[in-house]
């Protein structure tokens, strides 16, 4: 079963683009991940999903429940990170926690009692005086302690130090083993290669690429990296080209046999090709002319 | 339950804090009574001369020499200012803080919907006024009792309802607008309280401008006219009521289809 489907998922906001005709599946148990800068649309995109705002166009369903019509249900069993997280004044984490459990009619003392000694947060402190990590951690807290069927984290590890990065990660590969989806929005693609299985592309509104991680990652393109002299920077096909007095570092998704030939050619003592890391995936995609997959 | 007793548990200190300081205000006006009753024959010539700002406040068509025509021009005031003042900033409120402090996101991710959110909002306002009125009548029914005079129930029933009935319209208008704002509104709420005061006062200065009694909440409110009448005027509560229900309904209509951003 799919646990996210979108179909032409359009929002603007007046007559500016927010997301446009979005088609996204994210199947059941898997570790999603969605890529793009700010201002690409993945907020919007994820916004829409929850229902704080109202598509212009297309369709989505959550677990077969469509958004415009079945919200709450939807929401009984999603839990929702924001990449910036408010709270209201003059509360302690435990009274920001008992509320949330609160609006989902539960209680979770148990699983709050567990996620906060993993995370290390203290629940008697004031929300207010928390640092930004603090903050975020509450809320990790408060979109994990109902054991949601559906997570979706909107650039989740911002203001985390790395050891808590790493127990957050934990705890979401604990959740996905025992079912739970993740659909995991960041611009971080070493968090995206690391942990998800499939993930989507997004680049001004509309997906540009969307796959498993791996497939995603052995694209055309290849890092080549030479040591000596080539004429390469003239050829088609060249990205992201490095010259050092060493050699020639460059992203390449043109002709082989035409890469080879000028190679040939050259004054060469070492050479390099690799597939490249998600990273550079990315940056192919963002610098690729037009809106081909 | 849980959005209402959150709000009513945020609301908690200005709730204190206004009805505090209009209580006292209230009750010191109504401990000065006596003192002022020697002097109320200077007072009421006095105030008899002042042209149309005696008019204004109704003080042509009062006797400001007994407790009630004291009661009805000083403690109205306090109760209708600070009453309405109170109402508007906690309607406005209700539903524009959630966006202007970024916390819609937070509630609004809850399997809640948003006909919830706008019921157990509109509910905690309403029963914030409610508790206000009950503890401001108590105290200055106590303060009539402390200072010797016998209490006339019957009017001051009917200047404390019309006034209750002020707060609840000011507060659904505000509530009203705030679904439709995306920042905090109380500039507008107390605003709107202050305007809709003053026009009061114009009306009660010139006929010409009489219309303005159907605008204004103030209207209904006036203490000249309910103890002259022994009654609101009904037409002009029921204006209120009309407007104050409009309003909620519109309140629905916004909040359940706004986008949050």
């Amino acid at each position: 079963m799919e646990a996210v489907r979108t179909e032409a998922l359009t929002k603007y906001y007046g007559r500016t683009r927010g997301i446009e005709h979005i088609d996204l599946t994210v199947r059941q148990g898997d570790f999603f991940g969605f890529i793009g800068p700010n201002g690409a649309g993945k907020s919007t995109t994820i916004r829409t999903l929850l229902g704080l705002i109202r598509p212009s166009g297309g369709r989505a369903r959550i677990f077969g429940l469509d958004i415009a019509k079945e919200r709450e249900r939807i929401l009984e069993r999603v839990g929702y990170l924001p990449s910036e997280v408010s709270f209201y004044p003059n509360m302690r984490v435990r009274d920001v926690l008992k509320l949330s459990a609160g609006l989902r009619r539960r209680r979770c003392g148990e699983t709050v009692g567990r996620l906060c000694e993993r995370l290390r947060l203290d629940m008697a402190a004031k929300t207010d005086e928390l640092s930004f990590g603090g903050r975020k951690k509450t809320a990790i807290v408060c979109a994990l302690q109902h054991e949601p069927d559906l997570l979706i984290l909107d650039e989740p590890t911002s203001g985390l130090d790395p050891l808590m990065q790493r127990a957050f990660f934990e705890i979401l590969r604990e959740r996905n083993e025992k079912g739970a989806t993740i659909f995991l929005s960041s611009h971080i693609l070493s968090e995206i290669q690391h942990n998800c299985d499939h993930a989507a592309i997004i680049r001004e509104g509309r997906i540009i690429a969307a796959g498993s991680v791996e497939e995603l990652s052995r694209s055309g393109a290849r890092r080549v990296s030479i040591r000596g002299s080539a004429g390469c920077g003239a050829l088609a096909g060249v990205k992201d080209l490095r010259v050092s007095p060493e050699g020639l570092d460059f992203l390449y998704s043109g002709d082989m046999k035409t890469l080879l030939s000028v190679l040939a050619e050259g004054n060469i003592s070492d050479i390099s090709i690799t597939e490249p890391d998600l990273e550079e995936v990315f940056l192919h995609y963002y610098e690729k002319e037009g809106d081909e997959k | 339950m849980t959005i209402m007793n959150h709000e009513l548990r945020q609301g908690r200190t200005a709730f204190v804090i206004w009805t505090a300081a209009v209580a006292f205000l209230l009750v010191i006006c109504i401990f000065i009574y006596p003192e002022m009753q020697e002097d109320m024959d200077v007072m009421s010539r006095l105030f008899a001369s002042m042209g149309s700002f005696t008019a204004a406040f109704g003080m042509d068509r009062l006797n400001f020499g007994t407790l009630m025509g004291f009661y009805a021009v000083e403690c109205g005031n306090i109760l209708g200012l600070g009453g309405a003042f109170f109402a508007s900033f906690a309607g406005v409120s209700a539903l524009a803080k959630e966006e202007k402090d970024r916390t819609a996101e937070f509630l609004l991710t809850h399997p809640v919907s948003r006909a919830r959110v706008v019921t157990e909002k509109l509910a905690a306002v309403l029963i914030q006024i409610t508790v206000m009125n009950f503890i401001i009548l108590g105290l200055s029914l106590l303060s009539v009792r402390l200072i010797g005079e016998d209490i006339p129930r019957k009017e001051i029933l009917l200047l404390h309802g019309a006034y209750y009935l002020l707060q609840l319209e000011f507060a659904c208008i505000c509530f009203g607008i705030s679904a439709f704002l995306r920042r905090g509104g109380a500039g507008i709420g107390m605003g709107l309280a202050a305007v809709m005061y003053f026009l009061n006062l114009i009306a009660n200065m010139t006929k010409h401008v009489g219309f303005l009694k159907y605008i204004t909440p103030f209207g209904y409110c006036d203490g000249a006219d309910i103890l002259a009448d022994g009654k609101l005027d009904a037409g002009l509560a029921a204006i209120g009521v009309l407007t104050a229900c409009a309003c909620v309904l519109a309140a629905y209509w916004r909040y359940t289809g706004k986008d949050i951003r």
